[in-house]
């Protein structure tokens, strides 16, 4: 028994543990003591990084994956997953994060790309990867690339939600229209979104993505990480509306109740009471399109 | 037969999914008011420390216990072992205190550990189960009428105890019923008890 074909890194195994993460809130962090307060606020999981996206715009610079003793450092205060972020692209922080025996990489727009052509072959990889995808085509390119998990990009550190709804709308829509077609469409379709046909065969299977889809880029409230849900995203990434408000700890609690609740109307009144001022934020029609995040990758 | 799924986080539909399969009606449990009319719960793999404090937070937990005590059959998987677990190593906290089991979070290291193999557990008969372990606990010890189902290099993965039922690792990723129907033989002497 103890001889037993054990096989660690597979597909099976990385989506497994996306699966584990569903109806939950996972948490930008920059410090021990703020994944600590994520942790007790009930976050699923906590990302890594040395900038919340709304820094990382305000003060520009190559952003790039994160110091790992500072990953080292979150990685010994909580016991929930750890993920942190590589440039597009960026084979090399990939291999050392795997290396620091990190639970999740988010190949992440947020930062800047290392590679304008090609996404990192996650497959080769035995850590499970999530990826950013504004429609249903570029999330399984990502997924036929080796992602085990998809997030709405939304348009990171604005605290402005619309980005988000849009991108779930429009993945929701393409999803509809792949169910919907014949099997004499299918060909046409994954041509025309540029996704592989065999994923596509397989969403019009499932009437859903194959691998958990989470929303990110713009979450700011109870309510706009409910709204999500309420759309059918699996989870919800929040990056910079956490720390960056008034209140980081009580509107952490607040938003983990009302994703695991977000059909409870009263309940969000409730725990929406009194957090204090959400991240200020910046209204993404006032943005430059050479300030937005999500047009990086493809 | 109408089976809880607690459904606070974590892989839910998975287990109706396979409750379907099997044509057993499911209700997803968020509130005390859903435990009313239930003949069995399933306590599915999330993450265990949100799903502990959103527990405690809607005073899910002394509710839960009572019924436990009061013989409801449970199945936790993963998370869901944690959970019924009287015992948490390297912690003072329990949550539903139901089985006398000495649980380790996180036993086989971080996500690059999570794996896949084929077990023989006795009770399902000759041919293997496909079981997935994601930064799974496992039981170090077990006590009292608590019983080992699956034991591998000294690790117990799978254990009963009365009316309970727990695996480290989560059959409800597999297409594999024979956990879940096992599961439901102990609903229906409780039902029909």
């Amino acid at each position: 028994m103890s001889n037993l074909n054990k096989e660690t890194g597979t597909p099976v195994v990385k989506r497994g543990l996306a699966e584990m993460l569903k109806g939950g809130v996972i948490m930008d962090v920059v410090n021990p003591e703020q994944a600590k307060i994520a942790e007790e606020a009930g976050a699923v999981a906590v990302m890594a990084l040395e900038r919340v996206p709304s820094d990382i715009r305000a003060q520009g610079g190559v952003a790039r994956m994160s110091d790992p003793e500072m990953i080292q450092g979150i990685q010994k205060a909580v016991s929930i997953p750890v993920m942190a972020k590589v440039r597009i692209g960026h084979i090399v922080e990939a291999r050392v994060l795997e290396a620091l025996d990190i639970d999740f990489i988010d190949e992440s727009e947020v930062l800047t790309p290392a590679d304008n052509r090609y996404h990192i072959l996650k497959s080769e990889f035995r850590v499970p990867f999530v990826c950013g995808a504004r429609d249903l085509g570029e999330a399984l390119r990502r997924v036929g690339e080796g992602a085990a998990m998809i997030r709405t990009k939304g348009e990171a550190g604005t605290g402005d939600i619309v980005e988000a709804v849009r991108h779930i709308r429009k993945v929701n829509e393409d999803i509809q229209k792949v169910a919907s077609a014949s099997d004499m469409e299918l060909m046409t379709l994954a041509k025309e979104m540029g996704a592989p046909y065999e994923l596509v065969l397989q969403v019009k299977t499932l009437g859903r993505l194959p691998v958990v889809n989470f929303a990110a880029g713009g979450v700011a409230t109870p309510a706009d990480a409910a709204l999500m849900m309420v759309l059918g995203c699996d989870g919800v990434f929040v990056g910079s509306g956490i720390f960056k408000s008034d209140n980081p700890a009580q509107r952490a609690k607040a938003i983990v109740e009302a994703v695991a609740h977000y059909q409870d109307a009263a309940l969000i009144a409730q725990v929406s009471k009194g957090l204090g001022e959400a991240m200020r934020g910046q209204s993404v029609t006032q943005l430059e399109d050479k300030d937005k995040l999500a047009g990086r990758g493809w | 037969m109408k089976i809880g799924i607690l459904a606070l986080q974590g892989a839910v539909r998975e287990h109706a999914a396979i409750l379907k399969q099997l044509d057993v009606e499911t209700v997803n449990v968020l509130y005390p008011g859903d435990l009313n009319d239930i003949d069995g719960l399933i306590l599915p793999g999330g993450e265990s420390t949100t799903v502990g404090k959103l527990l405690s937070r809607y005073e899910m937990l002394s509710p839960l216990t009572a019924l436990g005590q009061s013989g409801l059959p449970m199945f936790g998987t993963c998370t869901g072992l944690i959970l019924l677990s009287k015992h948490i190593i390297g912690s003072s906290q329990h949550h539903l205190n139901l089985m006398d089991t000495y649980v380790e979070r996180n036993a086989f290291g971080r996500q690059l550990a999570s794996f896949e193999a084929d077990m023989n557990i006795p009770v399902l008969g000759h041919a293997p189960f496909h079981a997935i372990f994601i930064r799974a606990p496992y039981i170090v010890k077990i006590e009292n009428e608590g019983c080992p189902l699956l034991e591998w290099d000294n690790k117990i993965l799978m254990a009963e105890q009365g009316n309970l039922l727990a695996a480290a690792f989560h059959p409800e990723l597999t297409n594999d019923t024979r956990i879940h129907e096992y599961f439901l033989q102990k609903v229906k002497k409780y039902r029909y008890s």
